[in-house]
């Protein structure tokens, strides 16, 4: 049973978010629930690997690519690598549908597919699907009419331009 | 560097092309017209919607009416042909969650996509029209459901699962007719819908334990291929293997080896779910645990944070009942210490502070030194708080632990952390004696510079209380005077207090203490001063040094019994006149239950052999009693049961009763609750039957006056009974009391009431309640210690028991004692146990129990029954116990 999937940018900002249990019922609970764990995952370093930290009996794992912040929260009990695995899928799916760039513009640019993707992980809090090119396929095929250049690559394809740019990125 | 400076300057591009800068809400409203266009733009459309989400995804909200239109015009879209733009209909209606009138509306589209050649719109109309849907729709669509759900497309099928899943908490009946297609799902090729339809399936079955039980059996056989479903598989077999162990006294646990093959499982999600699961098992062996531990103790070295953090939790929770299991891992742990991670590092931690053996404090203590200055103030609490308990466990160590304590003590910190240090070294000093010197002192040199307030008082309190009883009293005065004159009001005032404590308490320090207390009758505060002349006057400032005498130091170090809700009403009813405020005249009811025993409970210190101190739950127990002029002759108040519950759940008036045990006295208390709101209750008591308890008088009774609606109250009745003597008993309860109505909407009660009664159910006053429940930390030399001068030992025939293990327990509820050095847990399938058992008998005779059960073939239990205490009769009185 997954919590919620975030997507903030570096300073806690929403990009976009969506929540799954009646935890934080208000508008304002959720922002202080984004704000405070943005706040204390500020400084750790979660781009090469994913990081985990316990937040008021939660587990929240998070990744951070460029200026993007994924999170995805679980309960107590649950199991920590699921969790892992459905961040790892949404992070993939995001990177595959920004073709490998991966910041705070082209997120909002894109952000109906983001939200496509949002809603194609998690269902009402049930895992729906963990792969980050199942996601991304399933996103982008809805996309199919808008010309977007992603129609005329495969997702293998698409997959090695996203890595290609991310080991640029990570060059510079 | 470089990436921060490119960050900075991402941030200043996107500021400048986000796409949603400067929008706002009537406007995008506006744009929604588009959708009512003849000639639909769809990619005009999709980025209408798409703003639309942003808004609501930003916290924006619409009215009733805004939502309304935006539906209708939404309705429209569904013309349109493009797939991307029907994905952003399909989420739009999901967030506006229609009224079910307009739901109606699109019903017909949905369920025309649901049947459409196109497998995206069919997944996504069966997930939208299900989440939107009621039920009489769904009986409707149910048909096509069931297809789906054994679809060839793997989506389609998990789409109609995972709504299976949400409707079965709304609709549970029409689900529960799926099975036969959920249970071929379960057989599907594809992965996810394989964990669909396993989670579906077993929350359909969910009440029939068997049906799960079966379930798990066929499954853990054949092949499930997902990860995901496997952790699933996990979980409901350790859920069966709960729910079967009572019953099983066979051989081996059952699942176990399934379990220990998931082990080795190639996904690394299924093997720390199966280590979990079996590290979870209740009653778990060691030999059992070892694999677990070993497959935990590889991830720890994982160079994945998540996976790290996932096992460390693990054994710190395994520290908890087996910290012997642990110690294998902790050359692991200890490099875990300087882990970038945090949360990680702090486990660790904790962990090590739980497997740690003596010898081991003083090196660890250094690493952990080093630890503290680099991690935030939650993090610290919860190693202060393993700290404490660390010296609990090792009395032996306080004084490298208790410098521990005092060394963060100094350093920065915030407030809560320093409370838990405070705190942490308040209860080494009680516990441990010997700390208590140099406990206090440190708590002296921490008022010398503390920020806050509270602290300084809490301490201040603490100190009047304890400094006086140390070997040289004088030594804190310095202190305490110090703060009269650096500190602001509220600490001066309480500082005053201490001193008079202090010069109550020592007469040798009397004379000094009357100089500094005259000083404070300077103090810009008027609190202060009216404290000092205070004290002055009670302790005698006019210069004569003469013994303090009982009434004063009651004052002073008494606890005010009354209720502070009572004397701050009966305070402001008080009109000024001739006749002063009497403190007696405030009502000593309490008015709701101060419930304190549950934290009591928790807190209750184990394994420490100090002597038998009171426990919270008594003292707060023992004030309620001494404040009831009735029973305040009674004297020590000896033990307090549990609440013993005497109604049913949900019942007209809910009623428990606490069996309070004194020497020669049993009072029974009786806490009331009233569940009607349309009923006052007055003059409640409760009329008790003893026929059946031959040795129990009764002398008292405390009716309540009144009982509004969800107010908790009590009732007591008094017995009396032979001193010193366990008499047992049965008594029967019935609850007698004037019911007027209330109107609910005044909330005024009527003024004639009716006679009622209310028939309770009945309790018992068993040998167990004359048994405190005391902990010894090294049975063997307490035992030793008793010697045998008191020793009684026998032998009994138990008969045919269910398992050795419930044999075991039903004697030790029987004697109602504390089982020691987790004594109480009876191996699986052992044919031979030996429990320890420490308590403390009415009259204060300390007892220890060795009791030895052996099992035969048949299950006819035999026990040998070795006590020793302080008092032949009492040695004899557990045997009877037993023989009884």
């Amino acid at each position: 049973m997954v919590k919620n999937v975030l997507l903030l940018d570096s300073e806690g900002r929403r990009v976009a978010v969506k929540y799954y249990t009646d935890e934080w019922p208000t508008y304002s609970a959720k922002l202080a629930f984004e704000r405070s764990i943005s706040c204390k995952t500020q400084k750790t370093n979660a781009r090469t690997e994913a990081e985990i930290v316990m937040f008021d009996d939660n587990v929240v794992v998070y990744k951070f690519i460029q200026d993007l912040h994924f999170f995805v929260t679980g309960g107590d009990c649950e199991n920590e690598l699921a969790l892992a695995t459905v961040l790892q899928g949404f992070s993939d799916a995001v990177t595959l549908l920004l073709r490998g760039n991966v910041d705070h513009g082209e997120a909002l640019e894109n952000l109906d597919a983001i939200f496509l993707c949002l809603d194609e992980i998690v269902d009402a809090g049930m895992i729906l699907e963990t792969v980050g090119n199942m996601i991304a396929g399933k996103v982008a095929t809805h996309n199919l009419d808008d010309g977007a250049p992603l129609s005329e690559q495969t997702i293998t394809q698409a997959l090695a331009t996203a890595r290609e740019h991310l080991t640029r990125s990570l060059l510079r | 560097m470089s990436q921060y400076v490119k960050k900075d300057d991402d941030r200043d591009e996107e500021a400048e092309y986000s796409p949603f800068s400067g929008i706002e809400k009537g406007a995008v409203l506006q744009e929604a017209r588009v959708f009512n266009d003849p000639q639909l733009d769809s990619r005009r459309c999709s980025q209408v919607i798409t703003k639309l989400l942003y808004l609501l995804n930003q916290g924006d909200t619409f009215t009733k009416t805004e939502a309304t239109e935006v539906f209708f015009s939404v309705t429209k879209l569904f013309q349109a042909k493009d797939i991307g733009l029907r994905r952003m209909v399909y989420l739009i209606i999901k967030e506006l969650s229609p009224s079910a009138d307009e739901v109606i509306i699109v019903t017909s589209s949905l369920m025309k996509d649901m049947n459409s050649k196109t497998d995206v719109y069919r997944a996504n109309a069966i997930r939208v029209l299900c989440r939107i849907t009621d039920g009489t729709l769904l009986t409707q669509i149910e048909r096509y459901l069931k297809q789906a759900i054994v679809d060839k497309n793997h989506v389609v099928a998990s789409a109609a699962l995972v709504s299976g899943i949400h409707l079965l908490q709304t609709n549970p009946e029409i689900v529960k007719r799926w099975s036969n297609e959920v249970q071929e799902a379960v057989q599907s090729r594809a992965a996810l819908v394989q964990f669909h339809a396993l989670a579906l399936l077993q929350q359909i079955r969910q009440n029939d334990r068997l049906a799960v039980s079966k379930l798990v059996t066929s499954l853990t056989k054949g092949s499930v291929r997902s990860p995901l479903a496997q952790c699933l598989l996990i979980r409901y077999t350790s859920q069966v293997i709960r729910e079967s162990s009572m019953n099983n006294q066979t051989g081996d646990r059952p699942f176990y080896d399934y379990l220990e093959g998931c082990l080795r499982h190639k996904s690394e999600m299924v093997i720390f779910e199966a280590a979990r699961a079996i590290t979870e098992l209740s009653g778990v062996t060691s030999r059992e645990l070892t694999p677990a531990i070993t497959v935990l103790q590889l991830f720890l070295s994982s160079s994945k944070p998540v996976l790290r953090f996932a096992a460390v939790r693990t054994l710190n929770k395994v520290a908890m009942t087996h910290p012997m299991a642990v110690t294998t891992c902790n050359i692991d742990m200890e490099s875990l210490i300087s882990d970038q991670n945090r949360s990680i590092a702090t486990l660790a931690i904790t962990t090590l502070l739980k497997t740690g053996n003596e010898s081991g404090v003083d090196r660890l203590m250094k690493q952990i030194t080093n630890f503290m200055s680099d991690i935030a103030d939650e993090f610290k609490i919860v190693v202060v708080d393993a700290i404490r308990s660390l010296c609990l466990k090792f009395p032996l160590k306080f004084r490298t632990l208790m410098g521990f304590l005092s060394n963060i003590l100094r350093e920065e910190g915030g407030f809560e952390y320093k409370k838990a240090i405070v705190d942490s070294i308040v209860t080494i000093i009680r516990e441990i004696p010997d700390a208590k010197e140099s406990g206090l002192l440190h708590l002296c040199e921490f008022i010398e510079d503390c920020e806050f307030t509270y602290l300084s008082t809490q301490i201040l309190h603490f100190l009047g209380i304890e400094g006086p009883k140390t070997s040289d009293p004088s030594k804190y005065i310095r202190y305490i005077y110090n703060r009269v004159i650096l500190e602001n009001a509220t600490v001066r005032a309480s500082a005053v207090s201490t001193l008079a404590k202090f010069g109550a308490m020592v007469d040798s320090l009397k004379p000094r203490i009357f100089v500094l207390l005259r000083r404070c009758l300077y103090d810009n505060d008027d609190e202060v001063r009216d404290r000092a002349t205070l004290y002055l006057n009670t302790i005698g400032g006019d210069g004569s040094v003469f013994e303090t005498n009982k009434d004063v130091k009651e004052f002073l170090f008494g606890s005010l019994d009354i209720p502070l809700a009572n004397l701050e009403t009966s305070l402001k009813n008080y009109e000024p006149s001739e006749e002063p405020f009497d403190i007696r005249s405030v009502s000593r009811e309490v008015k709701s239950q101060p419930f304190a025993e549950k934290k009591a409970a928790a807190k209750k210190p184990t394994g420490l052999g100090a002597p038998p101190a009171p426990t919270s739950a008594v003292d707060t127990y023992d004030k309620l009693l001494l404040s009831i002029p009735e029973f305040s002759t009674f004297g020590q108040l000896f033990k307090s049961s549990a609440p013993v519950e005497l109604t049913e759940a949900e019942t007209e008036y809910a009623v428990n009763v606490v069996k309070h045990i004194f020497d020669r006295h049993v009072v029974f208390q009786y806490n009331c609750t009233n569940t009607i709101p349309e009923q006052l209750l007055e003059d409640v008591t409760i009329v008790v039957d003893a026929s059946e308890a031959e040795e129990f008088e009764e002398v008292a009774t405390k009716p309540l006056k009144s009982l509004p609606y969800d107010t908790p109250g009590q009732t007591f009745v008094a017995f009396e009974k032979p001193e010193g003597v366990p008499a047992v008993g049965k008594f029967s309860n019935m609850l007698r009391f004037i019911v007027k109505e209330v109107d609910p909407s005044t909330g005024e009660a009527e003024e004639d009431g009716v006679e009622d009664e209310y028939q309770l159910e009945e309790f018992e006053v068993v040998a167990a309640d004359y048994m405190l429940k005391v902990g010894v930390s090294n049975f063997r030399n307490a035992w030793e210690s008793l010697g045998p001068d008191f020793e009684r030992v026998d032998e009994y025939g138990l008969g045919p028991r269910e398992s050795l293990k419930e044999a075991v327990s039903t004697v030790i509820n029987l004697l109602g004692m504390q089982p020691c050095e987790g004594t109480e847990v009876v191996a699986a399938n052992s044919r031979s146990h030996t429990c320890l058992l420490s308590g403390v008998y009415i009259g204060n005779v300390k007892v220890l129990v060795r009791l030895s059960f052996g099992v035969d073939s048949a299950k006819e239990v035999a026990m040998k029954l070795a006590v020793r205490s302080e008092d032949d009769a009492v040695s004899d009185a557990i045997h009877e116990l037993v023989a009884n």
